[in-house]
This record gives structure tokens, C-alpha cells and sequence, in this order.
């Protein structure tokens, strides 16, 4: 009976010796994380030289972010990669996806179009793959578009306006002008704009269209054009604070600051303009970063770069504390109650969880420097002021499935 | 007893009227009525929160003039019952005013201001005394202050955008985080020359070498990990992964553990440094302050390990926590974003910066109190003190 009990206590410990023999030859195993980064190909319009994004824009911040994940991994025997997918004019998103999916890759950066993110993130359902939108700000895809698979790290346009519309509250400036482009898009970033007034009591006291009927930019005598049209646009209006600009197809914002008619600052998608980072961004140990990406890609990092970075480092940050790649339980990981991320933005960033959405701080910034960023102080909330900006949880429209 | 009677009164208030952000620019101090403060001698005058709402600043006005006399009274007492302490001099590193402040400990005010590189941050002593060393990061320089002619005498091949470093027990070598370019880069004190260059993760920032001078920590801020480095061949040992944004470590005197502040995490580790592990994360929790406004970054531990400091950055609030419990047993209220400190050689005092308020709080360390406020540069960052001849 003794030397039974003794036999069995010794299998058990040499079988626990090769468990633990072979965790760690796994351990010493270089794990590989591929990441895949499917974007659009066709170039955003810009109205200034110096909007116009470069070829690389947004693949560079997740290449940047691949490379401070390495820097990591290599103390814990991983390896990060991305895999770049450009999708050209009419080019299936659901194809595109497949292929990745086929090369093993479950998790999956995109800048595209709501329609193209939709369409990509269902066709990788089957496969359990997760989707990082860096780079469309639609509400409906947080809302009653959003999907389980989708997390949103791109600050919706409700979150652009609300966090717009604390600081020119605080500044007192109420009595607002909104002037739309004819782009559905246009319309949707009005509405955020309306929705923040309300929510924040500033007065929307006229609203215009400025129709995209084509026609030049900048040429020659487009400059003497504009300096006549603008003027003659904004003439009539009651009297107003600032003038707030839709127009995310760079057809008329930035021609407006200095050439209104009244002597009243522009704000929106042009002058004092909200995002998710700043080239002049440098507080919080934000040098470093600014500098590394420089040193890198010999420009300078624009708010696509960073949602990329955020998107990839987060993976990065799931997968060092889990130990595992697995989509799933990437998922779990990052909107767990352990998941924060130091993004340089002086506090760290969590999830929410009825619609996916990063939260974050929003910089308004003129162009040149970053004037201010919201939340605002006074702007309280129970949970997080960060849940000041965009859709709360008792707003969502959103059903995740 | 009435200084005593003050710090309530003000810590009360604070919760109340507390307004300070992350973001918040320090030009709209100049609109408070604290600046005014014509008596540098009462903590409580100093620290009287800064808040832009109305009335607040309205309440903040009608005590004024009450608490006047007795911050005059608390002056005088003060000065009347305090001990003659040992003569040091603490060395402050003024980030944005590009200047080191010499403050003599005994009469707790500035004597000295000497002019340095750009955005002076980690500042350290030689063991010999001589020389106070000060990270000069966008000089990407390490210059060296002669303490007798308080001028600035040399500088050290620091590499690229030195912050902070940390000497080995003999003073004689110097391990200089690089935050731009993930090394830590080591210096001989003696040739003063670079004795070797360290991967680590990125942006490098908190260093420190363990008691028996075998081990180099270098704590890396986007990789959340502490790195435990072999002095002798330079290898890295084991990587421990801790709260977001790691920006500080210490040891205890006796070797036996290893903290770290995280300072988005909002938490501080204890690590045992031979198991690798982390065994305790310490959480802090002040009354009417949000969780993201606390932000650990300074760690002061008392030479017996009971005691440990724990600046919280913009939750200006400097935390005691017990070395043995990990209770934390006190917030001491100090100026606005509190960043690095250092203890008086005899441990009476603990020299805390406020990066914000661009002065330096004095805390009594037995009685775990803040005794006095001393304006400094602009934006100061870090402690250096010694005894002096």
C-alpha cells in the first residue's frame, strides 16, 4: 500500500516536471503576432499643401507601435508584425479579409469607410476576428450599426463635437453659426455639432449650406475668387461667437478663417479644430513619442498616425499581459477591469463597454498648437469625465451581437 | 498647535474647492489672490487651492485676512521653537526656468541660483560631496556643479536626452536613462567617459542600483516593465511587468524590496527583487479626487523602511505609506503637481517639489506634516541634498 501511494507520487512528480519542462521550451519559442492593416487607397482631398496626408498615413503609426511592441516582446519572447492590405476603388473588403484570415491573422487595424468596415467585420465573424477602426468617426458604427467584433479607437464625431463645444462653452462663446458642406458627411458632423449645443447650452443661431459645386482650389486666381466669396457667404448673419464649420471633404472650411465677414474666429474642420492628436502635441511625455515617429518616418504625426499607434499598441498591451494573441481573448483583455493604456494623453484610456469605444481626451488644436484639451473642467460625470464627450451608456443605441 | 489647526482647515477646504487638471495651463494662477502672498513662511498661505470658479475664490478671499495673523503667529513660533539643524544645502532642478535653486535646510530658504542647461530634471550628489550632477535633457548633457563655487564646471557624456540616473553604492558609476533612444548609457565617474550602453524597453525613465550595487533597475514607460539589469556584464536579468507608465524606483536600505510608481496606473509596486515578483500593488484613494487625477511619480523611503513618500503628481497630495503594511496612512497636502523629493541627511526633513506651484514643500518627517512652502524656479522637478561642510 505505502510503496503504491510512493509510485503514484512519483508519476505525478515526473509528470509535473515535464509539464513544466515543456512550458518552458514554449516559453523560450518566439511567440509571432501578425497584425493586419487594411486601409483605403484613395487619397482624403485636402485644401492646404499642407493637409495633404502622405502615402503612409496611419500605416506609419502602426508601424511605430509595432516597433515600441517589439522593443517589449523581446524581453518576453514576442514578435509583432503588420501585414499592409490597400483596398483600391470598388475592391471587395469581404475578399481582402478572407485572405487575411487565410495568413492566420485574427486581428485586424483598419482605416475604411463605415460601409468597407462593415462589410470586412462580417466577413470575419466566422473566423472570430477583431476588427480596430482607426479611421472612420461614424456614430452609426457605435451606435445602431456597431458589431461585437468592432472596437473603436477613432473618435466618433459626437466626441469631436462635445469636446469642441466644452471648451467654447467655457470660453462663453454661445451664439454659434453653423455652416455645412452638401457631403452626407458634412450633415453628420452638423448634427454632432447641433447635439453638443443642446447638450452644453451654447445657441445655434443660423445654420447654411455651402454646396460643393466642384471647381478649383487654391490656383491662381482661386485666391482672389475666395477672398471675394467668402465675405459675401457670410454677410447677413445675425450677430454670432464663432462660426463653426462641417466639411470633411476640404471643400470650403479652411478658406473661411480670416476672410468672414464679421471679425469672429472659425472653428470645426477648420481654425480651432478638435481630434485625437496634435503634430504639436508635447505634454505628458508626448516628445518622445513625437520623436521616435520622426526619427522613423521624417514627418511628423498626424491624428490617423496615432489611432493607428493606440490600435496596435493596445493589441501589443493585451497580448504582454495575457501571454496569448488569441482575438478573443485580446477582447476579453482590453475591456477588462486591468486594461489601461498610457497613450500620452495624461491619463489612462479604457474601453467602454456598451459600445466599444476608446475613451479619450480630445485636443483642440489651431493648426499650429494645441490650445486646449477637453474634457473641460466643471464638465463632471459620475464614472469618467471622459464620458462627457459622445454617447453615454444611457444614450447607446448600441446592441452588441 | 496653530499650525496644526491650519493644515485642517486648508485640507478641508481643498477637497471642496480642489480644480487643478492635468492640462491646466499654471497663467491662470496668476489670477489668484495667493499670489499676492507677501510672507513666505506658512505652508497653509501658500497652499490654499487655486480655483477658478467664482466662488470659490470668493470664500478663499474672506478667509484671507483671517488667517493672516496667524500664519504671522505660526512664523513666529516657528522660528522661536525650532532646533538648530544641521547646515545642508538641497540642490532643486527648475525644469522650465533652465536654473538649479540652493536651499540651506536650516533656514529653509533659498541662498543661490545658478543658471544650467535646458530643462534641468534628475539632479543627484556625488558621494564625495563635491559635486552636484544634473540631467540637462534637451542639451542632451549631464553637467557637474561644484558645490563650494556653486558653478556649473564640466558636463558628462550623458547621450541623448538624459532625465534621470542613479550612482552605484561607491560612486563610481553612473547609469543614465536615455528616454529618446531605449538605452540606459553608463559613465565612468572617474575618466568620465561612457563605460557602456544598455537595451532596454522604451523610454527608459526611473533608475536606480540595488544596496549591494549587483543589480540596475531601469524602469521603461511604454513598456510598463521593470528591468533588472547585472552590473557586471550588462545582461538583463528578468523584466517585470507593472502599472502603466512606470516612472520611478527605489529600494528599500536593506536590499529586501524594490519599488516602483506607476503613474497613469495610479498604482505603486512592491517587487521582491529575487523572485522577480510582484507582491503587493499599492492603490491610492483621496476623498473628492478622481481616480485619474492621482498619479504616483516621487518615491521617498525612510532609511528604516518603515516610512515610504509617494508624490501623487497633480493630486497634490504627497501620500505616507506604511514600508511594512503597505497601508497608506496619511495624505499630506503640499503645492500643485508634486513631482520628486529627498530627504535631509539626518531624516528630519523631506524636500518635495511642485512642478506646478513652482515652490518646494518642507515635511517634517516625524511629525508628517507639511512645516513650510519655499518659492523656487519655474517648474521644479528634482532634489538633490547632501551634508555640507
Amino acid at each position: 500500500m505505502g510503496s503504491l501511494k510512493r509510485s503514484f507520487l512519483e508519476a505525478i512528480a515526473a509528470a509535473a516536471m515535464l509539464l513544466a519542462l515543456a512550458a518552458d521550451a514554449a516559453a523560450v519559442d518566439t511567440a509571432e503576432i501578425k497584425i493586419g492593416y487594411l486601409r483605403r487607397a484613395e487619397q482624403m482631398p485636402a485644401i492646404s499643401l499642407l493637409d495633404v496626408a502622405a502615402p503612409d498615413a496611419g500605416l506609419a503609426g502602426a508601424e511605430l507601435a509595432i516597433a515600441d511592441n517589439n522593443t517589449t516582446g523581446r524581453f518576453l519572447n514576442q514578435k509583432f508584425s503588420v501585414t499592409d492590405v490597400k483596398l483600391g476603388p470598388g475592391e471587395d473588403p469581404a475578399a481582402a479579409v478572407q485572405r487575411l484570415g487565410g495568413e492566420g491573422i485574427s486581428l485586424v487595424v483598419t482605416d475604411l469607410p463605415a460601409d468597407a468596415l462593415l462589410k470586412a467585420a462580417d466577413a470575419g465573424r466566422a473566423r472570430g476576428m477583431l476588427f480596430f477602426n482607426a479611421g472612420a468617426a461614424d456614430d452609426a458604427l457605435r451606435g445602431e450599426d456597431c458589431r461585437a467584433g468592432i472596437v473603436h479607437i477613432a473618435p466618433p464625431r459626437s466626441m469631436l463635437a462635445d469636446g469642441l463645444a466644452q471648451y467654447l462653452v467655457w470660453k462663453q462663446w454661445l451664439k454659434w453659426v453653423l455652416v455645412s458642406g452638401s457631403h452626407p458627411e458634412d450633415k453628420l458632423f452638423a448634427a454632432a455639432l447641433k447635439r453638443a449645443a443642446t447638450r452644453f447650452g451654447a445657441k445655434i443661431v443660423e445654420e447654411k449650406e455651402f454646396e460643393d459645386k466642384g471647381g478649383a482650389r487654391q490656383t491662381d486666381s482661386g485666391l482672389a475668387e475666395v477672398q471675394r466669396q467668402i465675405p459675401l457667404f457670410t454677410q447677413g448673419l445675425p450677430d454670432y461667437d464663432v462660426l463653426l464649420a462641417a466639411d470633411e471633404n476640404a471643400v470650403f472650411a479652411a478658406y473661411l478663417p480670416y476672410r468672414t465677414k464679421a471679425a469672429r474666429p472659425v472653428a470645426g474642420s477648420a481654425g480651432l479644430s478638435p481630434a485625437s492628436w496634435d503634430p504639436s502635441m508635447e505634454q505628458w511625455g508626448a516628445t518622445q513619442l513625437q520623436n521616435r515617429f520622426v526619427k522613423q518616418f521624417s514627418r511628423r504625426m498626424r491624428p490617423l498616425d496615432m489611432q493607428a499607434w493606440t490600435a496596435v499598441r493596445m493589441i501589443g498591451e493585451a497580448v504582454t499581459r495575457t501571454k496569448s494573441a488569441e482575438a478573443r481573448q485580446v477582447r476579453d483583455y482590453i475591456l477588462g477591469a486591468s486594461f489601461e493604456l498610457a497613450a500620452f494623453k495624461g491619463r489612462a484610456l479604457t474601453v467602454r463597454s456598451w459600445d466599444l469605444q476608446l475613451r479619450q481626451p480630445i485636443l483642440l488644436s489651431d493648426g499650429k498648437n494645441v490650445v486646449s484639451i477637453s474634457p473641460q473642467q466643471g464638465f463632471l460625470h459620475p464614472v469618467s469625465e471622459l464620458d462627457t464627450l459622445g454617447y453615454d451608456k444611457p444614450e447607446t443605441k448600441c446592441v452588441l451581437k | 498647535m496653530r499650525i496644526e489647526m491650519m493644515q485642517g482647515k486648508s485640507g478641508t477646504e481643498d477637497r471642496v474647492a480642489w480644480s487643478t487638471e492635468p492640462g491646466e495651463s499654471p497663467l491662470t494662477l496668476s489670477l489668484s489672490p495667493w499670489e499676492r502672498e507677501p510672507l513666505n513662511s506658512s505652508r497653509s498661505a501658500q497652499h490654499r487651492p487655486f480655483s477658478l470658479r467664482e466662488k470659490d475664490r470668493m470664500r478663499g478671499c474672506a478667509l484671507w485676512p483671517l488667517q493672516l495673523p496667524f500664519a504671522l503667529a505660526a512664523a513666529v513660533v516657528l522660528a522661536f521653537t525650532a532646533q538648530p539643524a544641521a547646515a545642508y544645502e538641497a540642490y532643486i532642478s527648475n525644469e522650465k526656468g533652465n536654473t538649479v535653486s540652493v536651499i540651506d535646510t536650516d533656514k529653509l530658504e533659498v541662498v543661490k541660483t545658478i543658471p544650467v542647461g535646458q530643462r534641468p530634471r534628475g539632479i543627484a550628489m556625488t558621494k564625495d560631496g563635491k559635486s552636484v550632477i544634473v540631467a540637462a535633457g534637451d542639451s542632451n548633457t549631464i553637467q557637474i556643479i561644484d558645490t563650494k563655487t556653486k558653478e556649473v564646471t564640466g558636463s558628462l557624456p550623458s547621450g541623448i536626452d538624459p532625465e534621470l540616473f542613479a550612482f552605484d553604492p561607491a560612486g563610481k558609476l553612473l547609469y543614465v536613462a536615455n528616454e529618446n533612444d531605449n538605452t540606459v548609457t553608463v559613465i565612468d565617474m572617474e575618466t568620465q567617459r561612457q563605460a557602456g550602453s544598455i537595451q532596454v524597453g522604451v523610454e527608459p525613465e526611473g533608475m536606480t542600483v540595488s544596496p549591494d550595487g549587483k543589480t540596475v533597475i531601469c524602469t521603461s514607460e511604454t513598456s510598463n516593465m521593470a528591468h533588472f539589469i547585472d552590473a557586471k556584464t550588462h545582461e538583463i536579468v528578468s523584466s517585470v511587468l507593472v502599472g502603466a507608465r512606470p516612472r520611478f524606483a527605489a529600494f528599500k536600505g536593506d536590499g529586501s524590496e524594490l519599488w516602483v510608481s506607476s503613474e497613469v496606473g495610479g498604482t505603486v509596486s512592491v517587487i521582491d527583487p529575487v523572485k522577480h515578483e510582484v507582491k503587493k500593488k499599492i492603490t491610492f484613494e483621496v476623498p473628492g479626487l478622481r481616480r485619474e487625477a492621482i498619479q504616483p511619480v516621487g518615491l521617498n523611503i525612510a532609511k528604516d523602511g518603515k516610512t515610504v513618500f509617494v508624490s501623487l503628481g497633480p493630486a497634490n497630495r504627497v501620500a505616507v505609506v506604511d514600508g511594512q503594511t503597505y497601508e497608506v496612512r496619511k495624505y499630506l497636502l503640499v503645492g500643485q503637481r508634486v513631482w520628486h523629493g529627498a530627504f535631509t541627511p539626518d531624516q528630519k526633513y523631506l524636500l518635495v517639489t511642485n512642478g506646478l506651484s513652482n515652490d518646494v514643500s518642507v515635511i517634517d518627517v516625524a511629525g508628517l506634516k507639511v512645516i513650510k512652502s519655499i518659492q523656487v524656479g519655474r517648474e521644479p522637478w528634482g532634489v538633490a541634498i547632501e551634508a555640507q561642510e
